[in-house]
């Protein structure tokens, strides 16, 4: 089956796009700097070591199967009649990127969008999982994000796939709306990052045996902070090219899209500056930055859609929301996370997917320049529950499966004993900081 | 526990998946999504609790 193509780009708009494209690298600096300034300092070369890896394991099993799977409207795809509807489920092309013409055209420029922004993806449990993932075994897993599970879930929203068509078949509003990648990358990010937490266990010296949480603070906030600001081009250059080349809006947008990812980031840092500032007597920086991180995620769905009040508003709720789940997830539910990576990308991103459904007018206004019927209104929220449904119902327990599977041939977690010393010493040899640690466990009771 | 909890995650999105393909009325639509949806939500906290870290730090 060959879905519609997207109109063709002005050679302007090619080169618009490019542009926007050659800023996303910056987002995956700035998530390795959060990363690396959260984890403590006996695993900071790990960390950023483990970034370039898999970074570079994700572009690779990417440019092997992962394009051919995810596909994009106008390529071929697997697809089945199910009571009379069609149901793309699978692209059908060519391995290692035979038959996409490298050209400027829409095909090659989403290609190329990406093979950077799996990356990103592929980022977002190594925060989750810092200082007791092995390198060979985190890359492993990145190579079976990229390469199956990312694909699958991509085609679906931006490959032509039956998410996509949730408007044109089932007459759920547009369809499933997710321009810069909230669901694609965050979600996907942040669900695989939950996996991670849960088959490697918590950091050694993490809980009491009582159970209680106890601090393990990462050890540059400076990196932190740094980390963001730079995340903020990457973040306008990935919802930018997203939208043009898979929400198909004009290229003038491109500024609506730059503003509302700037303000749902600065309502974000504001929200979870106050709250902790509220709760804590001082505003927290590692909250706050998580804040400003989960406003990126939450902005990428609806960033071509909605009116800059509304992302403003976005994002003061991603940063509300980020400062209790991090809590919570580590208090009540046990898991060690110490980028708070499944709060911000994962919740975050959830939230910016419903966001678009409260905000179906300006979605239909953005992408048909026609008013909507109510029915419609409320098929839109419908349709971006359904993709939640999915990322909840498939893609997680299917991510969880890949890596049990893998586990149990390659065991991902460095054994807790070397945990004292540090992934530094133990994966690479050498700490990050040799002159100036000195490896204890200052900070751990247990 | 968590076997039965993974297994639930997607047993409720298969109903989620029914009620797009097999009801045509928005309210039944609905209806069949929550249902959908809860029966998720309810293999996640079944999941998680299986995954909680006992009382002495590990699992």
């Amino acid at each position: 089956m060959i879905p519609q193509p997207l109109s063709t780009m002005s050679e302007n708009s090619e080169a618009l796009c490019i542009l926007f494209i050659l800023l996303l690298p910056l987002a995956l600096a700035g998530l390795a700097l959060i990363n690396t300034g959260l984890s403590r300092s006996r695993s900071a070369a790990h960390s950023m070591m483990a970034a370039l890896c898999v970074v570079g394991a994700a572009a690779t099993a990417y440019f092997v199967t992962g394009f051919a799977w995810q596909g994009y409207p106008g390529l071929v795809s697997h697809s089945m009649i199910i009571f009379g509807k069609e149901w793309s489920w699978l692209g059908a092309g060519h391995f290692f990127l035979r038959g996409v013409p490298l050209d400027g055209s829409r095909v090659s420029l989403a290609a190329l969008a990406q093979l950077i922004s799996v990356g990103l993806a592929a980022l977002i449990p190594l925060g989750a999982a810092a200082e007791r993932w092995r390198l060979r075994a985190c890359c492993l897993s990145t190579a079976l994000l990229a390469a199956i599970t990312y694909p699958l879930f991509a085609h679906w929203v931006w490959g032509g796939g039956w998410l996509e068509r949730l408007g044109s078949n089932y007459g759920l509003g547009l369809g499933f709306l997710d321009a810069g990648g909230s669901a694609t990358i965050q979600v996907v990010g942040g669900l695989t990052a939950l996996t991670m937490v849960w088959l490697l266990g918590p950091r050694r010296g993490k809980y009491s045996p009582e159970g209680m949480p106890g601090a393990l603070p990462g050890h540059n906030t400076v990196y932190v902070l740094f980390g963001c600001l730079l995340a903020l081009p990457g973040w306008m250059g990935l919802n930018a090219a997203g939208s043009l080349l898979f929400a198909g809006v004009p290229p003038g947008r491109t500024v609506l899209v730059a503003v509302n990812t700037l303000l749902a980031a600065a309502g974000a840092v504001l929200a979870a500056a106050s709250i902790t500032r509220y709760r804590f007597g001082k505003p927290d920086a590692s909250l706050s930055a998580n804040g400003w991180v989960s406003g990126l995620a939450a902005s990428s769905a609806g960033c071509a859609f909605v009116p800059p009040a509304a992302a403003l508003l976005i994002g003061l709720v991603a940063g509300a929301l980020v400062t209790y789940t991090v809590a919570w997830m580590e208090a009540r539910l046990g898991l060690d996370d110490p980028a708070g990576a499944v709060s911000v990308h994962a919740v975050g991103g959830i939230w910016g997917i419903l966001a678009v459904g409260l905000f179906p007018r300006a979605a239909a206004t953005a992408l048909t320049s026609a008013a909507i019927s109510a029915p419609m209104q409320g098929g839109q929220m419908l349709a971006q529950i359904v993709g939640v449904a999915t990322l909840l119902g498939f893609v997680l327990p299917f991510t969880y499966s890949l890596n049990w599977i893998l586990n149990r041939f390659f065991p991902q977690r460095i054994p807790p004993e070397e945990e004292r010393h540090g992934a530094d010493l133990y994966e690479l040899g050498a700490g990050a900081y040799p002159e100036f640690v000195t490896h204890t466990d200052e900070f751990s009771q247990w | 526990m968590k076997i039965t909890g993974l297994l639930m995650m997607p047993a409720g999105w298969f109903l989620v998946l029914a009620a797009l393909v097999l009801l045509r009325t928005y309210v039944a639509q609905v209806s069949f999504i929550a249902a959908g949806i809860g029966v998720e939500i309810l293999g996640l906290v079944l999941f998680t609790r299986a995954h909680w870290v006992a009382k002495g730090g590990s699992e």
